[in-house]
């Protein structure tokens, strides 16, 4: 059975010629970034400000494409009032919706904006239907974007018992899966990436090369060390090789990306609503091969969900552009579940 | 445009090593002034100001040492100390350049190497991604290559980075 819905396509931008790439392969929805700590790629030199953001509105709306707006860290008693000003100028600028975390910012939203259009963040961490219905009746929320770490049977199990909408991660950098309540690198920086916007500060980031090869350092602390022609990933402390009784491996998680384009016939039938793909800090070139390939096999799996076969330039493009150079289907698929 | 595969001659790799590396920086930070200045000016790129960058070809073995001031980009002699070294083959760079490649990706695939202030790095990226069109159609189709409003919403964006 075809659910009535279409599935849409959520892609990022981390600048102005990213979300019209986004838009001209074929992105449903683009999601933004402000350039501060009130969202979770805060790079130097990334994401728009209010000029860039109304011109990307502008295009995307031409375009007939959606601009949600993340506003998906935490705010801290010293500087609620930057986060809430975030909120006040995303009502401003008429972005289709903003993507929250933390309660007290969807109160001021849902207070102050009713009509502005509420998701829920992946950094929200809300992997159960309880969770998802209570941010729905408290604050009317309209759409969940689900942690990776439940499989497809429990996904469905979430889409069954909530009236709000489900959208999944499809593609992209994975991490260790505590989205929303990880702290670790603050450990090493002195920063959490829930409370600064990042899980490296690029200030604490330093790569040398060396006679041993290439090393990467967090703060001074070596996360790894790459042989020659062997492939790098991010100067990310959950991905780095540790020494652990004597062996010396992935002690916490191997780099990988997310592909879980196999999935799409499964999703459809569940009932998703949106696939979401990470990147805001890639460059246009990125989300513009990724996003070309997503619309190509969205639009092939709505047309004949049970013929649907994965291309292979589509696998192609995804492997040559993925962190590790690896693909996962992540926690979606556990024949064991 | 299709960039063919290039591989450099070693002998001449070797030639280019051995020269001085200053008059390929100067013509370098000469076309940077003539063909980025309607794009991006330099007093908006504050972080770079008095640091010392320098890109270098691996498989040319050209590097060019330049600096940027709040009126230009200025050729450097080679020093000891690098604030920001970018490495690749001659082709990523122009791959790049045009925006046919992702960075992450030539750097994951240790294509790209980045040493020194990672912060300056990721801002030269993020900077040269933001700009409306790909800087080397900007070498080519001349410095007016992009709309007035464009160029507008990148200098007033640039100027907030910096009041942030």
């Amino acid at each position: 059975m075809l659910p009535d819905a279409t599935m849409e396509l959520v892609c990022p931008a981390g600048n102005l010629p990213s979300l019209k790439a986004a838009v001209d392969n074929g992105a449903d929805c683009v999601y933004i970034g402000f350039r501060d700590a009130t969202n979770a790629r805060n790079f130097p030199g990334l994401n728009f400000d209010e000029a860039t953001a109304r011109e990307g509105l502008r295009y995307a709306h031409a375009h007939e494409t959606k601009v949600l707006l993340a506003l998906n860290t935490y705010p801290q008693a010293e500087n609620w009032q930057r986060w809430q000003s975030a909120v006040d100028q995303a009502a401003a600028l008429g972005v289709d919706a903003v993507i929250l975390a933390d309660v007290g910012l969807m109160e001021y939203a849902s207070k102050t904006y009713p009509e502005l259009r509420l998701h829920l963040s992946v950094q929200g961490s809300a992997t159960n239907y309880e969770a998802i219905n209570f941010f729905h009746e408290r604050f009317g929320i309209q759409r969940a974007v689900l942690p990776r770490v439940l499989a497809l049977a429990q996904v469905e199990q979430v889409v069954n018992n909530t009236p709000v909408e489900i959208e999944l991660f499809g593609f992209g950098g994975l991490c260790v899966m505590v989205e929303g309540r990880c702290a670790l690198s603050s450990y090493v920086t002195g920063e959490s990436p829930n409370t600064c916007g990042v899980c490296s500060p690029a200030k604490a980031v330093r790569w040398q090369q060396t006679p041993q090869g290439l090393e990467s350092r967090l703060n001074g602390v070596l996360l790894d060390r790459y042989e020659d022609g062997e492939n790098a990933g991010y100067p990310t402390l959950c991905k780095g090789r540790f020494e652990v009784n004597g062996e010396t491996y992935y002690a916490i998680e191997e780099p990988a990306s997310l592909n879980a384009m196999e999935c799409l016939p499964e999703m459809l039938r569940i009932g998703i609503k949106a696939i979401k793909i990470e990147g805001r800090q890639r460059s246009p070139a990125y989300v513009a091969q990724v996003t070309q390939a997503w619309r190509q096999a969205i639009d092939a799996c709505q047309r004949a969900p049970h013929d649907f076969k994965v291309a292979a330039a589509w696998s192609e493009q995804l492997s040559k552009v993925a962190e590790g150079r690896q693909h996962t289907l992540g926690a979606y698929h556990r024949p064991w579940k | 445009m299709k960039i063919p595969q290039i591989i450099f001659p070693a002998p001449l790799a070797k030639l280019f090593s051995v020269l001085p590396q200053y008059p390929h920086s100067v013509l370098f930070t000469g076309f940077l002034n003539a063909a980025l200045s309607a794009h991006i000016r330099p007093r908006d790129l504050q972080p770079l100001h008095g640091k010392q960058v320098c890109i270098r070809m691996r498989d040319t073995r050209i590097e060019f040492h330049f600096s940027v001031t709040p009126t230009a980009f200025v050729a450097r002699r080679r020093t000891l100390h690098l604030d920001l070294t970018i490495s690749a083959d001659a082709r990523d760079f122009l791959l790049l350049g045009l925006r046919q490649e992702d960075a992450d990706t030539l750097f994951f695939n240790r294509r790209l190497t980045m040493e020194g202030d990672t912060e300056l790095g990721l801002f030269v990226k993020n900077t040269l991604d933001a700009l409306e069109i790909p800087v080397l159609d900007i070498f080519r189709h001349g410095p007016k290559a992009t709309h007035k409003e464009d160029k507008n919403i990148l200098k007033s964006s640039l100027q907030e980075d910096y009041r942030a």
